[in-house]
């Protein structure tokens, strides 16, 4: 085949080829050897990032600008079905490309990361397999030219998940979180393969150019009545997709494994959580969102089902989401709650018909979550270091009890806010680094990314907001969910770096980071003089795996202030960008100040209270949370426990299956019918086999040494005509001549 | 029949014979066994005698009589042994005796037809002649003739002159006194 | 008949007389038999042949031979076991 592989048209296959290459080859030839399975993985996603760039750069700047109508990718014919054959392939127009900008990106940096953060643990090679395996699912996803190779790459993902999350297998904790999140996304996927067949049904294909560019093809799935419970085909499909993202990106009611996923490492809460598996969930529904919102002018405010069922759920997730980050104190489940909210925020967008806000939301989330992330990584191995020297140094216990399963306010000691304090000075750049990536999330004004993009969510919902209560409603639940998406972010960012050490751990959280002399000489100059350090020469070892770490989050850093500047009211490059992706001109409002005040009102509101709150007086030793405080110890206790929904769950809903299971399917269908039957034919066979022993031991062994006994007993009666005496034999003699002669005389006569 | 003095001499030879034959075999003493056994012996002379074949009736009372007779009475005394302890028949004796009955039966069956064939029923034989008509009258020197003739039976005769003889090694080397090496006696010649 | 008879009758004893000796005699009689038989015979159905003169002749040759030949087996047996009944010799017993 003569393709040029570095054609448009063909390069995204090489792009996703890469990562699963890497896997294969990790698993099958390095998995013995550390080094070389982290060179694999990292060359792996590496080359696909520099071959997305160059796509990305080919699509932005070298050619068509209606990318949108003529779109690159090619196809493999897969399965002839009948008349038709299905094609799989790969699909670039502008909205692939700008996902092609965060995700290869965002993965590298994490597969960087992970090198620093995983050392030393034994089953690195696994790990990296995994991660490489899941990179090249996600990128599937994201070049696939239709809904199944979608679907395969969103199962496989799934799958890794479940592996990643449960990596330290001999954690209890980290295994029930596996098979939580699986079994989670699995209720959901259900429903959204049989949305797919049902598509499949009506529109003989499922190539996205086929059914989303074609406005008859969307006409014909608007008008069609669906099979049950009203509504269009189109209505249909678009919910039950839906419901497969609301597993996915885990929100409400589906949302409860992600706070547990992070008992894996962190390297994969960042990634999973903020660059690719939620994300996923978010693009499929942008991606389908002509589908969804088929038959509905939302310009004209009118919404499609799918479209409200979205805007709902979205909203309610935001804010009760960032209702529970609030009650959280271990850092990695605020940000857990913070992605859950903010995941909301961008279906909610959909669902009210800001595509493009939605689609830039999504983007800039990517890359200050997974900032924050891998910044609160760093803080917890800063931490565990403390730990260690602090016990080392008598202060403190070394080893903590963990609980036996999933406890839902139980906290890890490395990971709790509430033990930490005054890391500014001991790890400065993750602080700066977190510092950004929490401005970014709460929407500080102007200069980050998470501004432009949240605020536009914002003032397309204002823009509808008078004239239906469907936006209205989102509105408010997204205007109270930025407020306190920023008061949490201060909390938690103040709890952890600022003030005092609270616990000796803290104090002595400072070992290894990248550049002492440079933390030295700052903390030196005045600054903080009654900051006390305990200095500890850092290995090159740590140092270097420090650099590994930190590095990325610079990089992030970088990212998350400036990658929304494509997006603002004035320079709205993106919009441009995208809007040929969709057949129809996504909602363009024009710009209004106010919405955009309001949004800064709210950020900076929120950060104000946070720091009045938190960083006048900052918390010191044995003091209760301030918020705690406010709340009330029953309302607090209800947000540790996550508003009982887990529970709910596990009382009505686990219990009864594993009951089912065990007691019925294994109990009395597998070990009583099916072994019982089993048990019985052994049983009709051994007694037949017992029947015909005993009928050889009798008859025929009976007939068998009777016969020999028999002629045994004859002959030794018989042997004693052998007498010896020689009358007897004259006898025998005599009465054979005359019964001889007797027979002569009768036949004579 | 007619009752003719060969009838009466084969009556009462006939019972000698038989009868001491019988007396014989139900003997209790042994000697009484053997005195009867030379009676039947003497019954049977006589028979010949009235079978025309006085050679043979002479030779009966010498061989039989004289010779093997005294000898089974040499035997007699030699072995000396309580007979009657165990009594004298054999535990088959019925049988015997059954076996005896219907063998006679049998023989009496086949010999009774052809009796008249055999010219039997003339008991006319005139022994008071010396010479019957239907016996040759050298019959004697024809006998001695045949015994040596080469066209005749001189090679039985010298077999059983041969036999006879292997009978004497025998006899003797069956009752040679163990540890001595018996010394073929010379060889006897032809004759 | 008288053949018969006797023929018979010397049957019974070798077959139910105890005493070898008594076997022996009881076979001098049955070979007695056979010679009035033949003589018989030879009266009355050849008188002009000597077969059965010679025959008879032969016949007392091998009865005597035989009888000195049995006796000496006799005595040997009675040397041994002090014993003449033929009952107990039962070597060629099973």
């Amino acid at each position: 085949m003569d393709i040029n592989w570095f054609h448009a048209d063909y390069l995204p296959w090489l792009i996703l080829l890469f990562p699963l290459v890497s896997f294969l080859v990790i698993v099958l030839f390095t998995s013995k050897n550390t080094v070389l399975s982290q060179v694999v993985g990292l060359v792996g996603i590496g080359v696909s990032w520099v071959l997305s760039m160059l796509l990305f750069v080919k699509t932005v700047w070298a050619s068509d600008p209606a990318l949108g109508e003529r779109v690159y990718g090619s196809a493999l014919d897969w399965m002839s079905l009948g008349t038709t054959t299905f094609r799989l392939g790969v699909l670039v127009d502008p909205l692939t490309a700008y996902m092609l900008l965060m995700v290869p990106l965002a993965c590298l940096l994490i597969f960087i990361y992970s090198v620093g953060y995983m050392r030393g643990d034994a089953h690195n090679a696994r790990f990296f397999a995994y991660i490489s395996l899941f990179a090249g699912a996600m990128l599937t996803l994201v070049l696939a030219d239709n809904l199944l190779l979608l679907f395969v790459g969103w199962e496989v993902m799934g799958f890794c998940s479940y592996s990643l999350i449960g990596f330290w297998a001999h954690k209890k904790t980290a295994m029930e979180a596996g098979v939580k999140a699986f079994m989670t996304t699995r209720v959901a996927d259900m429903l959204m393969m049989v949305g797919i067949g049902y598509l499949f049904l009506e529109a003989r294909t499922l190539n996205f150019r086929d059914i989303l560019y074609n406005e008859e093809m969307l006409h014909h799935l608007a008008s069609t009545d669906a099979v049950l419970f009203g509504g269009s085909v189109a209505g249909l499909v678009g919910v039950l997709l839906v419901i497969g993202t609301i597993g996915k990106s885990a929100q409400f009611p589906l949302h409860t494994w992600l706070p547990d996923a992070m008992e894996g490492p962190t390297p994969v809460s960042a990634m999973i959580h903020a660059a690719t598996m939620v994300s996923a969930g978010v693009y499929m529904v942008v991606r389908m969102f002509p589908l969804l919102s088929a038959g509905a002018d939302f310009h004209h405010y009118d919404y499609s089902t799918a479209m409200v069922f979205m805007g709902l759920i979205g909203a309610i997730t935001a804010l009760g989401a960032a209702v529970l980050a609030l009650g959280q104190n271990d850092i990695k489940r605020i940000l857990a709650y913070s992605t859950i909210s903010q995941l909301g925020y961008m279906i909610a967008a959909l669902g009210i018909g800001a595509w493009v806000a939605a689609a830039f939301h999504l983007i800039n989330h990517a890359f200050f979550k997974a900032l924050l992330f891998m910044a609160s990584g760093s803080v917890i191995h800063a931490m565990e270091h403390g730990e260690h020297h602090a016990a080392e140094n008598g202060h403190g216990h070394g080893e903590h009890e963990e609980p036996d399963g999933l406890v839902m306010d139980y906290v890890a000691p490395p990971n709790d806010i509430q033990r930490m304090g005054g890391l500014l000075h001991r790890i400065p750049l993750t602080a700066i680094t977190m510092a950004i990536g929490g401005l970014s999330l709460a929407g500080f004004p102007l200069i980050t990314a998470g501004f432009w993009s949240k605020d536009e969510i914002i003032a397309e919902a204002w823009h509808g907001m008078s004239h239906d209560p469907f936006p209205l409603f989102v509105l408010l639940a997204l205007v109270i969910a930025a407020f306190l998406t920023a008061f949490y972010t201060a909390r938690m960012w103040l709890l952890t770096f600022w003030g005092q050490p609270r616990t000796p751990a803290a104090e002595y959280a400072s070992v290894g980071s990248l550049r002492k002399q440079w933390v030295v000489w700052w903390n030196k100059r005045g600054w903080n003089k009654d900051v006390k350090l305990m200095q500890e020469p850092a290995t090159p070892r740590d140092r270097l795996s420090f650099a590994q770490m930190e590095t990325p989050l610079v990089i992030l850093a970088f990212l998350a202030i400036f990658a929304g500047f494509i997006g603002t009211p004035v320079y709205h490059a993106l919009h441009d960008f995208l809007a040929p992706t969709l057949l129809e001109e996504p909602l363009k409002i024009d710009f209004n100040v106010v919405p955009m005040l309001v949004s800064i009102a709210l950020a900076l509101g929120g950060l104000a209270l946070g720091w009045w709150v938190y960083a006048i007086r900052p918390l010191r030793v044995g003091e209760i949370d301030p918020t705690e405080k406010a709340l009330g110890p029953g309302v607090w206790q209800v947000l540790q426990n996550r508003l009982y929904i887990d529970m709910l769950y596990r009382r009505y809903l686990l219990r009864p299956v594993e009951w089912f299971a065990v007691n019925v399917v294994i109990q009395a269908i597998d070990k009583e019918t099916i072994d019982g039957v089993l048990e019985t034919i052994a049983e009709a066979f051994t007694w037949l086999g017992e029947a015909f022993k005993r009928f050889n031991t009798v008859v025929i062994d009976g007939v068998g040494d009777g016969i020999p006994r028999a002629i045994g007993d004859f002959g030794a009666w018989f042997r004693q005509v052998q007498s010896g005496r020689i009358q007897n034999y004259l006898l025998y003699v005599t009465l054979a001549l005359l019964a001889l002669g007797t027979l002569f005389l009768v036949q004579v006569r | 029949m007619d009752i003719t003095v060969e009838s009466v001499v084969f009556l009462i030879f006939g019972v000698l014979t038989l009868g001491s034959a019988l007396l014989m075999v139900t003997a209790r003493n042994l000697f009484h066994g053997a005195l009867y056994l030379m009676a039947s012996l003497f019954g049977v002379a006589g028979l010949f005698v009235l079978l025309a074949a006085p050679f043979l009736a002479g030779v009966q009372v010498v061989v039989y009589i004289g010779a093997i007779a005294i000898l089974i009475i040499f035997a007699i005394m030699l072995t000396p042994q309580v007979t009657a302890m165990r009594g004298i028949r054999t535990t088959q004796w019925p049988l015997a005796v059954a076996v005896a009955v219907i063998f006679f039966a049998l023989l009496v069956s086949v010999a009774t037809p052809l009796m008249g064939e055999l010219g039997v029923d003339d008991f006319a034989a005139d022994f008071t002649q010396e010479n019957p008509p239907d016996v040759p009258a050298d019959s004697l020197v024809r006998l001695g003739e045949t015994l040596v003739d080469p066209q005749g039976f001189m090679l039985p005769f010298e077999v059983a002159s041969v036999l006879l003889m292997a009978a004497l090694i025998g006899a003797a080397l069956l009752v040679w006194p163990e540890g001595k090496a018996p010394t073929p006696p010379a060889e006897a010649g032809d004759d | 008949m008288v053949a018969a008879g006797l023929f018979s009758i010397g049957l019974y004893g070798v077959l139910a007389r105890r005493n070898a000796i008594a076997i022996l005699m009881s076979i001098e009689l049955m070979l007695n038999a056979v010679n009035i038989n033949l003589v018989a015979f030879w009266r009355y159905q050849a008188p002009l042949a000597l077969n059965g003169q010679v025959f008879a002749v032969f016949v007392f040759v091998v009865a005597a031979a035989e009888a000195a030949v049995g006796l000496a087996l006799i005595i040997t047996i009675y040397r041994r076991r002090q014993s003449v009944i033929a009952e107990d010799v039962d070597l060629l017993k099973w």
